[in-house]
């Protein structure tokens, strides 16, 4: 694989048969939205008075947050902090947290039962400075605005020098190519305002979306049920940041048969344990001072779900990435972050819905299939948009050699 | 487990003070509620379960209805119910415990908190603390994003799921129309026959209850449910058996509004804190890019 790739390396095809694979779960999810849209959500969810909120906001909002964190922490890493040699990780981190807000976005309008008021939020006269919900939905507005800038260049990258029109538009293209240049100068000078904006709004709409929980006080299991759920929640979105950088670059290297970046994903690795020790000495310091420990031996759904939540996503990717032949290992810096994501990914579905007991329950939930099209769906397209982006835009470095 | 939650509710509340000391700012800008606010008591004890408040409740409010005679009808107390989007008030029967071996009926139906976690959820202020006690929803600002029903303690706000382009948050509406702006009782409480539920200004209603808890000690629970439960609520009850046994939550006597919007102020009050993090940020950039130039 290594000579292809220095060699002669040709792009892959858009299409493999795993493409047309999930290319088929997106059009399942994109029915099922249609059916959403035109039947209402009585229709397709299995939404009722006791559980409000399924996985379109557990999967698609909350885990789509953390899991789009990585975007904040390159350029923390590497902008901010100028850590060396990051340099090939910022794009792709950054389109993947592009293509996961935006999903956010679009998957909260699925949830919303007026999604044609969402823009409510903005009219000051709507404003509800004491609502968690609102900082995040405030934040998550000018993040996902912060992100669409910081991806121009990207944009003026691809069709800078290049600007070649069809036909009777050929007359524009010397004005096009000057728009681009001033774009791009302009867009130097002000960068650096909008990397540590975005960085600043990220820290903020994590943390709130821990908040946002708190206020639904008992009916969270008190295993997660705190008020340090806030910092619970940031610091989490930290690890799993690094992470999901990690994992996708190893899965977007197999995919477009690349040479594994091992050696910087190593060295970003490296950030993990430290990461994952603060978070567990937080959960720790949490539980003891709240005596929750009573809890864990409890053998309910609750306890067991706290355990694995621990075991794999915080002790086995910890103990992995403690050893430098392993974080030097593909295989094994793999699957520590894939464990990583996991963890965070259940932590998030056990406070959202696993631990959200409602007082009086007639049945419990389980989201209705048609939910989950729409989340699969949105995964699938979140997936062959980033495909199209890195086969078609300057985003992975050796793919552009 | 009851008990635990207690604890646990209880640190939730000390950890709630300690923050709003700490960010030493008032907890919330309480909607300001007038003195003389309205409440409504509910004895149970009078309660006899012919449910002419859930007829009454239907009719004011155009929720679909059946004719009176049918709410005599005892075998929906085989179940017990919850509030619905077609149904603000239900009244659930359980097993008395006391002398006469008879019945204890409950109505169910939002109980107006005085600083609601559901107005504290709301991103855009749909739903807001009326001055004189009702908790009101304006649908045309609503989204729909459901968050206050996550967040009520007491499970109380429906959703219409079934409507495709205008589903709403439906809940009791203490009447508004009919008490503040009409100066009528609410339906369920004209309705009444034995005077189970009363109308009137909250301070006195809490006054009326410990009179009879003191002129019937051995017959009430010396609790008035609502006086302080999440930092009290408009609707109140008495009974003469523990609340818990006949479907009232435990509740810290704190509301959970308090310590998260504690939370949010302390961190984002003024933007104190976005603005600090964004100049240190600031600062590492310039310096770490110096040095790298240095080298």
């Amino acid at each position: 694989m290594n000579n292809i790739t220095t060699l002669s390396y040709e792009k892959p095809r858009f299409f493999t048969p795993g493409v047309w694979v999930i290319t088929l779960l997106a059009s399942v999810g994109l029915l099922s939205l249609l059916v959403r849209f035109i039947f209402g959500l009585g229709a397709v969810t299995n939404l009722d008075n006791q559980y409000p909120w399924g996985i379109w906001i557990a999967v698609d909002v909350a885990c789509g947050v953390a899991l789009a964190a990585g975007g904040f922490m390159t350029a923390l890493i590497a902008h901010i902090v100028h850590g060396k040699g990051y340099k090939s990780v910022i794009r792709p981190a950054l389109l993947t947290a592009t293509l996961g807000y935006t999903f956010v976005a679009l998957g909260v309008l699925t949830d919303l039962g007026r999604y044609y008021n969402m823009w409510h939020i903005l009219l000051p006269k709507y404003w509800s400075p004491n609502s968690a919900l609102f900082e995040v939905g405030m934040c998550v507005a000018s993040y996902l605005t912060v992100l669409y800038i910081e991806f121009l260049p990207i944009v003026v990258d691809r069709f800078k020098g290049r600007v070649n029109l069809p036909g009777m538009l050929k007359t524009f293209n010397g004005f096009f190519e000057r728009f681009l240049k001033i774009l791009d100068v302009s867009l130097k000078k002000v960068m650096t305002i909008f990397i540590i904006l975005g960085v600043v709004l990220s820290c903020m709409h994590q943390s709130s979306l821990g908040t946002l929980m708190v206020l639904a006080s008992v009916k969270v299991h008190p295993l997660w049920q705190t008020p340090i759920l806030p910092l619970l929640f940031l610091l989490s979105a930290f690890v799993v940041g690094f992470a999901m950088v990690i994992f996708e670059s190893l899965i977007a290297s197999k995919s477009f048969n690349l040479k594994p970046e091992v050696k910087v994903l190593s060295r970003l690795s490296r950030f993990i344990p430290i990461l994952l020790l603060i978070y567990l000495t937080a959960k720790l310091i949490d539980m003891v001072t709240r005596e929750t420990y009573v809890y864990l031996f409890t053998a309910s759904l609750d306890s067991i779900m706290y355990w694995i939540e621990i075991i794999i996503g915080i002790a086995i990717p910890f103990t992995i990435l403690m050893f430098e032949k392993y974080r030097n290992n593909q295989t094994w810096l793999f699957t520590a972050a894939a464990s990583v994501i996991f963890g965070v990914v259940l932590n998030r579905i056990n406070v959202y819905l696993i631990g959200f007991t409602p007082l009086y329950v007639d049945k419990p939930y389980f989201p209705a299939w048609t939910e989950i099209a729409v989340t699969v769906g949105f995964i699938s397209l979140i997936i062959l948009l980033y495909r199209f982006f890195a086969l078609n835009f300057p985003v992975i470095e050796d793919m552009e050699n | 487990m009851g008990i635990e939650r207690r604890e646990f509710l209880k640190t939730l509340a000390i950890a709630s003070g300690t923050l709003a000391g700490v960010s030493s700012l008032k907890a919330s800008d309480k909607a300001k509620l007038n003195p003389d606010r309205f409440g409504v008591l509910s004895d149970l004890t009078y309660c006899i379960g012919c449910r002419k408040c859930e007829w009454a409740c239907n009719e004011a409010n155009d929720l679909p209805n059946q004719p009176l005679d049918s709410f005599s009808d005892t075998s929906v107390f085989e179940q017990m119910r919850r509030p619905t989007s077609e149904k603000y008030t239900v009244v659930n029967s359980y097993a008395d415990k006391g002398l006469d071996g008879g019945a204890l009926n409950v109505k169910v139906q939002c109980m107006h908190c005085e600083n609601p976690p559901c107005v504290s959820a709301c991103i855009v202020g749909a739903l807001r603390k009326h001055p004189d006690g009702p908790v009101t929803y304006n649908a045309s600002a609503c989204i729909g994003c459901r968050y206050c029903i996550i967040t009520c303690p007491f499970q109380i706000p429906t959703y219409e799921y079934e409507k495709v382009l205008t589903p709403q948050v439906r809940k009791c509406t203490l009447c508004l129309e009919r008490t503040i702006e009409n100066e009528q009782l609410p339906a369920c409480v004209e309705v009444c026959p034995t005077e189970a539920i009363i109308f009137g200004h909250r301070e006195e209603l809490i006054d009326v209850a410990h009179e009879r808890i003191k002129k019937n000690p051995d017959k009430y629970i010396d609790h008035v449910y609502g006086e302080h439960e999440v930092g009290g609520t408009s609707w109140m009850y008495l009974s003469n058996q523990p609340f818990n046994e006949i479907g009232f939550p435990e509740l810290s006597d704190n509301s959970p509004a308090e310590l998260t919007e504690s939370i949010q102020h302390g961190i984002f009050k003024g933007f104190s804190g976005p603005i600090m993090l964004f100049s240190l940020l600031g600062i590492i950039m310039k310096v770490m890019k110096k040095e790298e130039e240095n080298e």
